[in-house]
């Protein structure tokens, strides 16, 4: 994005009593990359949590590591959310109440797989695990970790914002 | 005019709602379903439905040697799961019939009550963060990231830290650590105070806590409460004091019990609680004595790590302890601690081989989460969250 500030007659503007503006202020970009910026800049994940990992998202969330200063504030219905975490132990009961939470939510919708154990189902390789949350969604990152420190999960929300930066915006989903 | 009041109560003829509550849900604290029959907003049954989160933890378990199903542990309850540890390895000591020394036996009690303190203060955040408060959630959260710090300098994880070992602990702590955690302890007590300010005497929390969900000393007995739960009713019972195991009978401490059953006396006795366990805390690292960290049964126990790294014979050693275990006798254990919830027990049938022939995880949570219709059935639907809350359940205990 470009701002120019300087186009032939500019000049101070009184919009109101104290306050002055340049007039006229333009801002030249393409769809894409406004688009793109509007979307990663306040990323509202859907507060689910599954198991130890939502214990870590938890604190990331809170006092400490702070996730508001990201534009991220989570959301309890997934008709409001943009991505998901999907954070501990899929089981292969709780698998049908994630996909269709993850249904609910609308388009465009990432999701981040959280833990080994929603990677790839970890060390509960047992009859009523899931073995990797990839298997019934679509997955955009993976954040490694048993459970992943706080500092992985701000890492995973930065690489999810890249990845939303460097797509192009589709005007209908059949383009 | 009768005939007008029989036309308005036609017209207004209600019938019995169906609401499925959970298991997405914020305010209940995991996976747990709740299937709810509302009469306006009376609740008329309730039923909760588990087993979300079962991840066969007691198959897996009988799978593992001894020592590798350690890891397991700390999943269960993943909010303490330094406590689980304890319970664990104390469980596998007994059944193996040795003793950890004096010190490590010292350190488990200091790093049991680090794990209860982060556990109660992620219970006072969430429990008030559901009924409507969202500024102690974030103090209190503060106060447990300097725990999570501690546990790191002590272990190298935050959360499934796996640090108790079968006849003793991991590593011997180091006087940094001490002085960090005494420097914690000392400061505390005003950050309770600062929690209790917001709530304690708060109208709003008083008002949705006081005279919901009540539940009588006896009746807690029998619904097998055990615990902050159990303790609320006015029974005086902690494994701790009556049961100890590792330093517990060599400290002095209270247990803090209310009178009513209902969920302000729960919150009373837990907030008391959070005090005596720094109280331990203070008094185990004024008396920590000398010495080694790891009983001398090398049949029994792992060898040091750093020789493991070093050594042939200690590898080996290692080695053959993980994949084929230890010959043990045969017989069967079982031995509760205190965690957070109430009172964990872990069962063990041996049949003379490496691994358990049964292992059986006697979870709290699980008893606790099937007295929730006896606590919200005739009550509002909103003292629904307030006694999920109460009753302080994690769901990976629950369904394992």
């Amino acid at each position: 994005m470009g701002l120019i500030t300087e186009v032939g007659s500019a000049a101070l503007v009184e919009v109101e009593e104290g306050t002055k503006i340049i007039s006229p202020n333009i801002i030249i970009t393409s769809f894409d990359k406004l688009i793109n910026w509007g979307r990663r800049s306040s990323l509202w994940p859907m507060t689910f949590g599954l198991a130890c990992c939502a214990i870590e998202m938890m604190a990331t969330y809170a006092s400490h590591n702070d996730l508001d200063r990201m534009g991220i504030i989570p959301r309890g219905s997934p008709r409001q959310s943009d991505f998901m975490f999907i954070a501990g132990t899929v089981t292969k009961k709780m698998s049908q109440v994630v996909r269709r939470v993850y249904d609910q939510m609308p388009e465009p919708r990432y999701v981040i797989s959280v833990g080994s154990c929603a990677n790839s189902g970890g060390i509960f390789n047992t009859y009523s695990t899931v073995q990797g949350c990839d298997t019934f969604l679509p997955v955009d990152v993976y954040i490694p970790g048993c459970p992943p420190r706080p500092e992985a999960f701000i890492e995973g929300i930065i690489r999810l914002q890249e990845k939303i930066k460097a797509e192009h915006f589709h005007w209908s989903r059949w383009r | 005019m009768d005939k007008e009041m029989e036309e308005i109560e036609r017209t207004f003829e209600t019938k019995e709602l169906t609401v499925s509550l959970g298991p997405q849900h914020p305010a209940t604290h995991g996976v747990l379903r709740l299937v709810l029959h509302l009469d306006g907003e009376t609740v008329v049954k309730c039923t909760p439905y588990v087993g979300y989160l079962h991840r066969g933890v007691e198959k897996l378990g009988e799978n593992r040697t001894y020592f590798a199903a350690l890891p397991l542990s700390d999943r269960l309850d993943y909010i303490s799961s330094m406590n689980n540890n304890v319970g664990y390895v104390n469980a596998v000591e007994k059944l193996f019939g040795i003793e950890a020394p004096e010190r490590a036996r010292y350190i488990r009690t200091i790093v049991a009550e680090m794990g209860r303190i982060s556990s109660h203060i992620i219970w006072l955040g969430t429990h008030v963060l559901d009924i409507g408060a969202t500024t102690p959630f974030l103090h209190a959260m503060a106060q447990r990231e300097r725990l999570l710090d501690l546990f790191e300098e002590l272990c190298g994880a935050r959360l499934t830290v796996s640090y108790p070992r079968v006849g003793g602990v991991r590593n011997d702590i180091s006087q940094e650590f001490l002085d960090d955690l005494y420097q914690f302890v000392l400061e505390f007590p005003s950050h309770m105070d600062d929690y209790e300010t917001l709530v304690t005497e708060n109208r709003i929390w008083k008002d949705r806590t006081v005279g919901i969900g009540v539940i009588s000393a006896e009746e807690a007995v029998n619904w097998g409460l055990t615990g902050g739960t159990l303790r609320g009713s006015g029974v005086d019972y902690d494994v701790r004091k009556y049961f100890p195991y590792d330093a517990y009978d060599k400290v002095d401490f209270e247990v803090p019990v209310g009178r009513n059953g209902d969920c302000y006396d729960r919150y009373l006795v837990r907030v008391g609680e959070m005090r005596q366990a720094n109280r331990i805390m203070k008094q185990c690292i004024e008396n920590l004595p000398a010495g080694p960290v790891m009983s001398d049964a090398p049949k029994l126990t792992l060898p040091p790590k750093d020789l493991v790294l070093k050594d042939m014979e200690h590898l080996i050693h290692q080695f053959i302890l993980i994949t084929k275990g230890p010959t043990i006798p045969e017989g069967e254990v079982y031995v509760g601690t205190e965690v957070p919830k109430g009172e964990l027990g872990f069962y063990f049938v041996s049949d003379g081989t490496g691994k358990p022939y049964r292992m059986r995880v006697r979870a709290p949570s699980f008893v606790h989460a099937s007295v929730l219709p006896r606590l919200s059935e005739g009550g509002l639907i909103a003292d629904v969250i307030a006694n999920i809350g109460t009753i302080d359940i994690v769901l990976g205990e629950c369904d394992r």
